[in-house]
């Protein structure tokens, strides 16, 4: 292989993780727009996504083949489940939390995190569970760079979601709400807008892509696993914040920057795929040090 | 009910209101601690052990959360460096045990500084975030490097003479950690009440009106990681000989989760409380042992359900 | 106009943030045992101006000293540490906290006992330890409040709250002391308790005082110097007398909406 093969390869390799890791790096931009909050939980919003999208391919598979027909019933289900998921975690668990310390927030979201992975551990008694869809090796070949159909299905998914992500806050009257909110929640409140209403909407929707992704990515990577939130979730953390934590565009953006950015970094002598995660990491360490408002955030004044 | 039930807990611990009443209990408790393996029996006595080992981390988690406020979720790194000097150092390089001790704790100072410096200026979000990057950073590199053993670890650590005599049952190594134990104690009451412990407050409540009375944040914070992470890595240098092998999945996510639960549980800020924690994260699954995995569910709702409707911990706070 | 050897002498200072201007070339001094204020309508940079001072603003350009040490680039612990020290617009004592431990807080960066010493618990620290606990109650005795020291800060009345804050700034032991609307909220009997602290600051301890106050009664009475700023600029200063009549400061106030009178 060439070089250019090398980099064209990378390059789709990057494109797919990106779109996974914008994805979910959506819902935590979105939440955190709203509510100032990092949802900890969110990246075991996604594995849950997956493993509810799991059980019901295993149920529809019979019926409607487990290929991506299949796969597109159950990431329509999970989406939909997990989106009330969302919903019902922030009614319970962060709404009564609004006033209370900061730190005492982030324990919450930190105990849901743990309570959905130690739920889903105990169903699974922490085994993998096999995906079960037959998604076909076809593909296209531009001489050595070879584009599975699945790889060009799912970016394609992922990018039809934040087109219509895109759509629905710049054209709807929740989408416009949501961006006020994030500016000024209390002048919100005053003008009449149902701040509530509002955020459940954001915790749904966030959630919900989440969802996708972890259907997808169930469905691509072949299984599902109680702990497999976890990375991803550090990871679309990172990407968020590479795109400035609150900008939709910036998550977006900054998932295809990480993916891309992972890829290449495999090629580099030494790091490999061992080092990536601790590449990732370190990335994600040096931007918040750096430039935590990241490429498309605002820069925060503090006042005194 | 429960109002009930907490209000006669509440009660019983405000009984203890003078610090002489409070030496005296806790003497107590000492007493019983000291008599404890030779009645419960060996088992009981590997227990403890463990219980008295999260005793300390959480004291030293407790510094830099409870004290100081920074919510760090890769504390197990601190652990990690401690457990793995000493392997290194005894195992590879035939050090004696005691000459190591020091060592650790220099690396626990340049762990302290090096991990709590990026974290000074970020949000308590992004802190949180960052410190858990470096716990697995630190984990990551002890599974791929061939001084640490890799995903196996280092095993076969030699356990330690002291002045001929050689400490190697779990008798002997549970009156370590008493021992370990009571000093975390002692160490953290000091500074609690002193002008560190003060300051840690201070910046913990308002940093800038803090900062605008003269205090040096910055070293205020890091004094914070450095202690913690001194904590840590003793409890992981004895952990490392008294286990006598160690391998990365000690140090894990769950591990540094665990050690905060401990912390939260039992009432964070508080001695006492945290005592109660570490022995409820210890003690528990002993006892839940039949649960399986079902007890880690069962332990991250007690989580979350402390967090809604006793975010103070378990152990009351301080009546004014 | 300007005084040889000022206690504190700002030149030149400009602050500006994101294109706006918020300070504008200012020059300013305060003398040393005196009563100083700074007025201005609303936006005109008065709390900005303290800000720079503190070091929690960082100027573009300009120099801040205080007995000719240099500010400007100073952290704001250090700015405490040179003898300058504050009160905040709104009270921002230490929640959860007693009136004495807010009051102690102060004294941090006049000793020097560290984590060692606390741990052995050796004699000088524990000598330390009580030092800081008398010179808070000291502090606290001195605005007459020391009755409430184990108190939680937040559960004083308001204007107690506001002499626990200068208690807390007394305690760093100052050589000026900021204080940012230290009446707002107060009523006439507390400001006037007030006017006779401050006076006492000056008298007894020989700390001079920089006040920004928007109850010109309070600040004609009181200052023995005024500068007035407005939008950034610093257009009049003098005794009192001379600023009330000044008429560039008159239509400043006039353009205000709720501008106060001050003749």
């Amino acid at each position: 292989m060439t070089i250019f093969d090398i980099f064209a390869q990378q390059l789709v390799n990057g494109l797919v993780l990106g779109s996974f890791y914008a994805l979910v790096a959506l819902g935590y931009t979105m939440i955190f727009g709203v509510v100032k909050l990092l949802n900890f939980a969110h990246g075991d919003i996604y594995m849950v996504g997956g493993f509810i999208g799991f059980l019901v391919l295993s149920v529809v598979a019979p019926i409607v083949g487990p290929g991506w027909s299949g796969v597109a019933v159950s990431m329509v289900v999970a989406m939909i489940a997990v989106g009330f998921l969302g919903v019902v975690i922030q009614r319970i668990a962060y709404q009564p939390m609004l006033n209370a310390p900061r730190l005492s927030i982030l324990i919450t979201a930190l105990a849901v995190s743990l309570v959905l992975q130690n739920g889903v551990l105990t169903l699974t008694h922490g085994q993998y569970q096999p995906m079960g869809a037959d998604l076909g090796f076809g593909g296209v070949n531009l001489g050595l760079l070879f584009i599975s159909n699945n790889q060009m299905i799912l970016v394609g998914t992922a990018a039809a979601l934040m087109i219509g992500l895109e759509l629905f806050v710049s054209r709807t009257q929740y989408g416009r709400a949501m961006r006020a909110i994030s500016i000024d929640k209390d002048m919100c409140r005053l003008m009449g807008i149902n701040v509530t209403a509002v955020i459940a909407v954001t915790f749904f929707i966030g959630s919900a892509l989440a969802a996708a992704a972890g259907t997808m990515a169930g469905a691509y990577y072949g299984s599902v696993w109680y702990f497999m939130g976890f990375l991803i979730g550090i990871k679309a953390f990172t990407a968020a914040v590479i795109g400035g934590i609150g900008s939709i565009p910036g998550a977006m953006l900054g998932g295809l920057i990480l993916g891309l950015l992972e890829s290449f970094g495999t090629q580099i002598p030494g790091i490999g795929s061992e080092w990536k995660d601790v590449f990732s990491f370190s990335v994600l360490i040096l931007v918040l040090v750096l430039k935590p408002t990241g490429l498309l955030g605002k820069s925060e004044q503090e006042r005194m | 009910m429960a109002q009930t039930r907490s209000n006669l807990f509440n009660n019983l611990i405000a009984q203890f209101d003078t610090p002489w009443k409070r030496c005296a209990a806790f003497a107590v408790i000492l007493a019983l601690l000291l008599v404890a393996p030779i009645s419960l029996g060996p088992y009981a006595t590997v227990i403890l052990t463990n219980a008295l080992l999260y005793v300390v981390l959480a004291l030293g988690l407790n510094v830099v959360v409870g004290y100081a406020g920074l919510l760090d979720l890769g504390y197990a790194a601190f652990f990690a460096v401690g457990a793995y000097t000493v392997g290194i150092l005894t195992h590879t390089f035939g050090f004696n045990f005691w000459l190591t001790l020091p060592v650790a704790v220099g690396a626990a100072v340049v762990a302290g500084v090096v991990i709590g410096t990026p974290t000074l200026r970020l949000r308590s979000d992004y802190l949180a975030i960052v410190t858990l990057g470096f716990g697995e950073i630190v984990r990551f590199t002890a599974r791929n490097l061939d001084i640490t053993g890799g995903a196996s670890g280092i095993s076969g650590i030699q356990q330690p003479w002291l002045f001929g005599w050689h400490i190697n049952t779990p008798f002997e190594f549970y009156y370590v950690f008493v021992v370990l134990a009571v000093i975390a104690v002692i160490v953290s009451v000091r500074l609690q009440h002193s002008r560190l412990g003060r300051a840690w407050l201070y910046v913990r409540h308002d940093e800038d009106a803090a900062e605008a009375m003269g205090i040096d944040t910055v070293r205020v914070k890091l004094a914070a990681y450095v202690i913690g992470a001194i904590f840590g890595s003793i409890g992981g240098a004895f952990f490392a000989v008294n286990l006598g092998a160690i391998s990365p999945e000690s140090f894990s996510f769950q591990q540094s989760v665990l050690i905060l639960m401990a912390v939260i549980l039992g009432g964070m800020g508080k001695i006492p409380g945290v005592i109660l924690g570490a022995f409820i994260v210890v003690l528990a699954p002993e006892l839940l042992r039949d649960m399986g995995e079902f007890r880690l569910l069962l332990f991250a709702v007690g989580l979350l359900l402390v967090m809604l409707f006793r975010p103070s911990g378990i152990w009351p706070a301080r009546g004014k | 106009m300007s005084m040889s050897n000022p206690l504190l002498a700002l030149r030149g200072v400009n602050l500006s943030f994101a294109g706006n201007t918020v300070l504008d070339n200012v020059d300013f001094s305060v003398g040393r045992g005196v009563i100083a204020s700074l007025i201005g309508p609303n936006g005109a940079g008065k709390t900005s101006l303290f800000n720079c001072i503190t070091g929690f603003y960082k100027p573009q350009s300009g120099s801040i000293k205080v007995d000719d040490q240099e500010l400007l680039g100073l952290k704001p612990h250090r700015v405490t540490q040179a003898g300058i020290a504050r009160t905040f617009q709104n009270v921002r004592l230490f929640q959860q906290m007693t009136v004495l431990e807010n009051v102690m807080s102060g004294s941090h960066c006049r000793s020097k006992a560290g984590a060692i010493a606390a741990i052995l618990g050796l004699p000088s620290q524990r000598r330390e330890e009580a030092d800081i606990r008398a010179h808070a109650i000291e502090c606290l005795a001195f605005v007459g409040i020391a009755d409430e020291m184990d108190r939680d800060a937040t559960n004083l009345a308001y204007g107690h709250q506001r002499r626990v804050e200068i208690a807390r700034a007394l305690a760093t032991r100052p050589k000026l002391l900021l204080l940012d609307e230290p009446a707002a909220g107060l009523n006439a009997g507390e400001k006037a308790d007030l006017l006779t602290l401050i006076g006492r600051i000056r008298d007894e301890l020989g700390i001079s005082v920089l006040l920004i106050e928007h109850d010109t009664g309070m600040v004609m009475k009181i200052s023995e110097r005024i500068t007035v700023l407005d939008h950034g600029v610093v257009i009049a200063e003098g005794a009192p007398k001379e600023v009330q009549a000044n008429p560039k400061v008159i239509e400043a106030y006039l353009g205000q909406e709720d501008g106060e009178d001050l003749l």
